[in-house]
């Protein structure tokens, strides 16, 4: 595999000087050749439910009871915009507040709830992520539903704190007296291309480590909406990171009614028998891409798409069951590879089907080194990247 | 008005004691009785030196302090009661009954008891780690406070929190990180200001937390939303083991919310306590937040593990010891008013000792929780997830399965 080889090459040659880099930046060019032919990212996924058409055949949304009712076309930005709507209309003791939110917030998702809700329902705090958090927490710990933002994902360490330490155990070591259930923590991550060190990052991997958190990651306007709700009225503390590349850019037929989407529960969005294929997120759109070349470079083969949707308490189940049929696993997501959430995926999935495995878990995973700005497309697992891992796997 | 008496009477029924003696069951009788209705000979008035307190931006509260022998009584049984508490958990620890982590509050009972004293039930209060004083005020028993301490299954956090993790109805922890607590104290004024209660929080935080950043957010958005919120800075000289002027610029730490009013008050006088939080408890729910600095003193240790003599010397705490301690100086100030006699404070000691070497040797006899209580409220009942592993695979715990 030719191919193969010029890959592994070029990624040893990553750790040399900038010299090389810049040949790898030129490699990239030849190595994306795969590519032709088809339409990448977002734009054209077929993973999105455009039509009212594709939602009526959505049997999750059918569950619901929401998916002959009316519907509009939103981004993941409007559909968020309407979870929070809907919340506030159904629960006196919802608040939304965070850094800009009664302006509608840096990325819009709050705009018009002040205007219809009031200002003392959705409310600005001042810039101080910690006090944020643990306000939140507070508020949760009487009984009220607290929707608290933080601006960008990668402004959450100063609340790393209160999130492990206060609301993660608040039940736990109170003997069940008090909990902090109502808390859901909106956050905007990962990557859009350029945002560097401080508005690039994806940190589910620390939150995934605290009993006591449940940690989800939409990766379209229908999934946000209906997980969304269902994170703010789980009765447990829950963080809710928002890829913000897909604010705009995903746009599906959303049910104008209020539904719940079911947490800890994977979803299978294309059924395969050779390799099972899982992420989350924005990096669903890479794996559908990297799954598209594979198909058609390797014909027979079909690969089986999971996205895990949340992934603390994760379903490891429906990914169990796949990689027992398919006896391969690629993993994949933006945060480094050394102690990501792709290492306890992998892990797990060694462990329940090591006598069906073909060949070792694959993940495909950010760079570690910081989120580097101007090199952010080499640090992605792009489809690219996964197309070889896929074929790594299935040539083992 | 609600009265320390009550919460002793309120525990007193808790713990099922019938053996009361006389003068517990008149402050029982008298706590619900407003003090306007008492006759003067059933009244105590005090008075406060021209150093108790000082204000930063607002007038001190009164300088007099009138309220019902009873009540008066009451503080004093309170203060006894969290001392002898403190002394069971020093032996306890002394004796390995209490492993890990305690921090006491010996020297520092003015502070709790007189809150108390000064709240209704319906407040709220926040604090630290220093917490055994407050979980006995909030209503916990002095029997699930020691269980508590050792682990023990009737704990009031079942065992699982320890000696910084106690809670009881209004009263949010007991929580270990420094400082953390005080973004809390203003999310749960918040919550009952949103509600319309004419309710209150009290959020404690020592000298050392003062220092924490978001001490200073928590001021800030107290005061940008009028919470009605009262921080509390138990001001004790030393920051584990760092003296106050060490860590701090400024060590005027009633002045530190800048923008929000503050009193400093005499932490080792119980009645200036109460008298100071009745006037902020009324500040706050009218106007909103206010720091009260509470001057204090710890006679133990930071915590069980630190002497608490390398940092400070022994005169210095014996002269605390000497000079300022909040019940020796209450005692003196009940007698001179004629409050009490010396008699009936001889039974109160006797009682609070006898109380609590009972519950000592109740909680003793209390059992470990079951092991599987190890996995409960790591998420709620029937939300869990499939399992939690243990050490072992034999340990893993499925939730499915009974």
């Amino acid at each position: 595999m030719p191919r193969s080889a010029t890959a592994k090459v070029l990624l040893a040659r990553l750790t040399l000087s900038s010299k090389s880099l810049r040949s790898f930046s030129s490699s990239v060019d030849t190595a994306v050749e795969p590519i032709r032919g088809l339409d990448l990212g977002v734009a054209h996924s077929k993973l999105l439910l455009r039509t009212v058409a594709s939602l009526r055949s959505s049997a999750e949304l059918r569950a619901q009871g929401v998916s002959e009712g009316d519907s509009r076309k939103m981004n993941m930005c409007q559909a968020i915009n309407d979870a929070m709507r809907h919340t506030l209309a159904t629960d006196d003791t919802t608040v939304v507040f965070g850094e800009d939110v009664a302006f509608g917030g840096v990325f819009r998702c709050s705009v018009g709830l002040a205007d219809e809700f009031g200002a003392e329902r959705i409310f600005n705090t001042p810039l101080t992520e910690q006090g944020i958090a643990g306000f939140a927490i507070g508020m949760a710990a009487m009984g009220h539903t607290a929707v608290a933002e933080i601006q960008f994902a990668d402004y959450i360490f100063p609340a790393f704190d209160q999130l492990v330490n206060e609301a993660a155990k608040y039940r736990y070591r109170s003997g069940g007296e008090f909990s902090v259930g109502g808390l859901t923590i909106r956050t905007p991550c990962a990557a859009v291309g350029h945002g560097g060190h401080y508005h690039s990052q994806s940190p589910e991997a620390f939150f995934a480590h605290v009993p006591g958190l449940k940690v989800v990651v939409p990766r379209s306007p229908v999934q946000a909406k209906g997980l969304l709700l269902a994170a703010i009225r789980d009765p447990n503390p829950t963080l809710f990171f928002e890829p913000k590349i897909l604010y705009r850019s995903a746009v599906e037929q959303v049910p104008i009614d209020d539904y719940v989407l079911p947490l800890s529960k994977a979803e299978v969005l294309r059924p395969g028998n050779d390799v099972t294929v899982v992420g989350y997120g924005a990096q669903m759109y890479a794996l559908e891409n990297a799954i598209q070349m594979i198909e058609r470079d390797m014909p027979g083969v079909t690969c089986e798409l999971i996205d895990l949707r949340t992934i603390l308490p994760y379903d490891a189940e429906t990914v169990a069951q796949s990689v027992n049929r398919t006896g391969r696993l690629v993993v994949a997501h933006e945060a480094p590879r050394t102690q990501g959430f792709a290492a306890e995926l992998a892990a797990e999935i060694q462990e329940r089907c090591f006598l069906r495995l073909e060949s070792p878990v694959e993940r495909v995973c950010g760079l570690f080194v910081p989120h580097p700005l101007v090199f952010e497309r080499f640090y992605m697992p792009c489809a690219v990247r996964v197309y070889e891992a896929i074929r790594r796997t299935l040539t083992y | 008005m609600l009265r320390t008496a009550t919460f002793a009477a309120l525990r007193q029924a808790k713990a099922g004691s019938g053996k009361m003696p006389q003068l517990f069951q008149a402050a029982r009788a008298m706590a619900s009785m407003p003090s306007s209705t008492l006759s003067g000979e059933d009244t105590v008035t005090f008075e406060f030196c021209d150093r108790t307190f000082e204000g930063y931006n607002i007038e001190i509260p009164s300088r007099t302090l009138t309220m019902s022998k009873t009540e008066a009584v009451g503080l004093y049984r309170e203060m006894q009661m969290v001392r002898r508490l403190e002394m069971a958990a020093d032996s306890s620890y002394k004796h390995k009954l209490i492993r890990g982590f305690c921090h006491l509050c010996t020297g520092q009972e003015a502070v709790p008891v007189g809150i108390e004293g000064a709240i209704t039930k319906d407040d709220a209060v926040i604090t630290a780690y220093r917490c055994h004083g407050f979980t006995y005020m909030r209503g916990a028993t002095p029997v699930g406070i020691l269980a508590e301490l050792m682990g023990r299954k009737d704990g009031v956090s079942k065992g699982k929190g320890g000696s910084m993790h106690m809670y009881a109805p209004n009263f949010y922890g007991g929580n270990g990180i420094v400082g953390a607590q005080v973004p809390l104290g203003a999310g749960i004024a918040f919550a009952q200001k949103y509600k319309g209660e004419r309710t209150c929080t009290l959020a404690l935080y020592g000298d050392g937390a003062a220092n924490q950043g978001q001490v200073f957010e928590s001021y800030n958005m107290a005061k940008l939303w009028d919470l009605p919120v009262i921080f509390v800075c138990e001001n004790n000289k030393y920051g584990m083991g760092t003296a106050a002027g060490r860590a701090a610029a400024n060590t005027d730490y009633y002045t530190r919310g800048q923008y929000i009013p503050g009193i400093r008050v005499n932490g080792m006088d119980v009645l200036a306590v109460r008298q100071a939080v009745a006037y902020a408890r009324e500040y706050a729910v009218e106007s909103g937040p206010l720091v009260l600095e509470m001057k204090t003193y710890r006679y133990g240790g930071h915590s069980m593990s630190d002497p608490g003599t390398t940092y400070r010397t022994r005169e210095e705490i014996q002269h605390m010891r000497s000079t300022s301690d909040p019940i020796t100086g209450y005692k003196h100030r009940l007698l001179e008013t004629g409050a009490t006699t010396e008699e009936d404070l001889k039974v109160i000691d006797k009682q609070a000792k006898k109380e609590i070497d009972e519950a000592l040797a109740q909680a003793k006899a209390i059992p470990e929780p079951n092991g599987s209580e190890l996995w409960d409220d790591v998420y709620v009942k029937g939300s869990e997830v499939p399992y939690l592993r243990g050490r072992v695979p034999e340990e893993t715990h499925y939730y499915n399965v009974d």
